[in-house]
């Protein structure tokens, strides 16, 4: 099992740390992985994206480019810039509370999750990142629900503790979405 | 002790402190701003001492003032930074100064750009500074390895009496891996007797300078330090080999790019291609003697970098003209792909089978 996510959104809507908490996760099963950001000279509300790769072998290259077995894609620009990555039959996850637009790809299986709303729906507009996580999670089962909060619990540290349950709501949301 | 997720530059500066590092001088820039970020914070909490210096310059002076108290002592910088660090290396070499020195390479020359690049190998090999000097520079492809030779580094300075340097570039200062920090057989170090610890009026003082006028004592003085540097060109170089047993071309490659060419090489398997990788894990010295071990059926050699050719030469001196030596660059901060280096394998092997 190798799995390679690309991550990509606009800076603020938390691609960076969805993408950590993947990697985080899958370390805690023992799993090899790697989290690379973009980094460059962006402004706030630019564009940011990073790519995962949790696999049961050692991880060659960290960078993702023709073969990512998933994209999350959480606004235009990015579904845009990272259809074309993904393999025949790879996981587009598409927030469709933000896209209204249709993937140029046939081969692919896209999802459209309408994150934004969901997260509101919940109470926290922020974790529309999460949502995603969720519905992406379902999918693939890369890594279990718990390592994800095991994780959130970890990168949380002792003082946001009480953030926890509204995390794991967004995961099962996000799963509902798919299912 | 468990493994943890961390950034590469903050791994690499986590196991400096691991290794008894104590004093952190630098100046900022892209892409290695969060090793000095993790020195300010941490480096306090264990009565050291951070400083963000006013240049590059003056931050490798503070490392040449520092490291002559015996203090185990870090810089780091990126490409542009080290440019500017050249002089004060040269003098650490004359000074016979430990010390440790981080490259975050990004594209150049000149200011360049920040995403990574490799074109600093003649810089970090060749001796940027002036006068007869070598120092060793480790080049690790995963961030345990970076963590791992960051902490050799600070034995192999103290060893030698000699600069250090480790050098990555900026995808292995920004992504994030596992790492462990793992306890580590310390070598035999000598006393610092010659650090200024001050006399108590009980010895002589010591004096640390690279100033020798008369030609004679600087003569010596460079052989002396020609032989540690053979001595370390005995004893310190390291590299990988990764199934060159078989392989018609041999690829080098090292760091980021080395990891890229393990890929290449486990698809090229795949459609029955076989190619190796030799993989300097030290760029000085550089693993010469891994060319020996080339089997008979390789048919060229392939040089891997970021860069428009550098390590290519040294690929040469090691081959002494055996096989053709073929090269294969992306340049100015973008990324070699796989593929790209299969089809230079292909090409190489008369466009594929």
């Amino acid at each position: 099992m190798t799995e390679k996510i690309i991550m990509a959104g606009f800076g603020g809507q938390g691609v960076m740390s969805m993408g950590q908490l993947l990697t985080y996760a899958g370390m805690i099963e023992n799993k090899q992985v790697s989290w690379l950001p973009s980094y460059g000279p962006e402004m706030r509300g630019g564009t940011a994206n990073c790519a995962v790769i949790v696999s049961d072998s050692p991880v060659g290259s960290p960078i993702i480019t023709g073969d990512a077995t998933a994209a999350i894609v959480m606004n235009l620009p990015s579904l845009v810039k990272f259809e074309q990555n993904l393999i025949p039959k790879g996981n587009l996850i598409i927030n469709s509370s933000l896209i209204e637009e249709q993937p140029k790809r046939d081969d692919v299986t896209a999802y459209f999750i309408p994150a934004n709303e969901i997260a509101n729906e919940i109470g926290n507009s922020k974790v529309a990142n999460i949502v995603m996580l969720g519905a992406y999670l379902e999918l693939t089962k890369v890594v279990s629900v718990d390592s994800v909060i095991e994780a959130l619990k970890k990168v949380f540290g002792p003082d946001k503790q009480h953030l926890v349950p509204l995390n794991k709501e967004a995961l099962e949301r996000g799963a509902a979405a798919v299912k | 002790m468990a493994k943890v997720l961390m950034k590469g530059n903050e791994a690499i500066a986590a196991a400096a402190i691991k290794a008894g590092c104590k004093h952190f001088f630098g100046y900022p820039i892209t892409p290695q701003n969060e090793l000095p970020e993790f020195m300010s914070r941490e480096l306090p909490k264990i009565g050291g001492a951070f400083v963000q210096a006013e240049s590059e310059v003056a931050a490798i002076n503070m490392i040449y003032g520092a490291a002559g108290t015996g203090a185990r002592v870090m810089t780091s910088s990126s490409s542009p930074g080290m440019a500017l660090k050249q002089e004060g290396i040269s003098y650490c070499a004359g000074a016979e100064l430990p010390c440790v020195i981080v490259n975050i390479s990004r594209g150049g020359p000149g200011l360049g750009g920040i995403q990574p690049s490799q074109a600093d190998y003649f810089m970090t090999t060749r001796g940027g500074g002036n006068g007869d000097y070598r120092h060793p520079v480790y080049a690790p492809a995963t961030l345990q390895e970076a963590v791992d030779l960051t902490m050799e580094a600070f034995d192999v300075a103290d060893y030698y009496r000699t600069p250090v340097i480790v050098m990555g570039d900026g995808m292995i200062g920004q992504m994030m891996e596992p790492v462990e920090f793992k306890e580590t057989t310390r070598r035999d170090l000598p006393v610092k007797d010659w650090a200024t610890t001050g006399t108590e009026g009980k010895r002589k003082p010591n004096i640390i300078n690279s100033l020798a006028l008369d030609p004679a004592e600087l003569e010596k003085h460079n052989f002396k330090l020609d032989a540690r540097y053979k001595e370390m060109e005995e004893k310190e170089v390291r590299h990988e080999m990764y199934k060159v047993e078989g392989a018609e071309v041999v690829m080098v490659a090292y760091g980021t790019t080395a990891r890229i060419v393990k890929n290449a090489i486990d698809a090229l398997e795949k459609e029955g291609i076989r190619a190796g990788l030799i993989r300097p894990i030290t760029l000085w010295p550089f693993p010469m003697k891994a060319f020996k071990d080339i089997p008979e059926t390789a048919k060229a050699l392939l040089s891997v970098e970021m860069s428009t050719g550098q390590m290519i030469d040294d690929v040469k001196i090691a081959n002494e003209g055996k096989l053709p030596v073929h090269f294969f660059g992306r340049t100015g901060g973008m990324i070699p792909a796989p593929e790209e280096i299969m089809d230079k394998v292909k090409e190489i092997l008369g466009g594929g089978k």
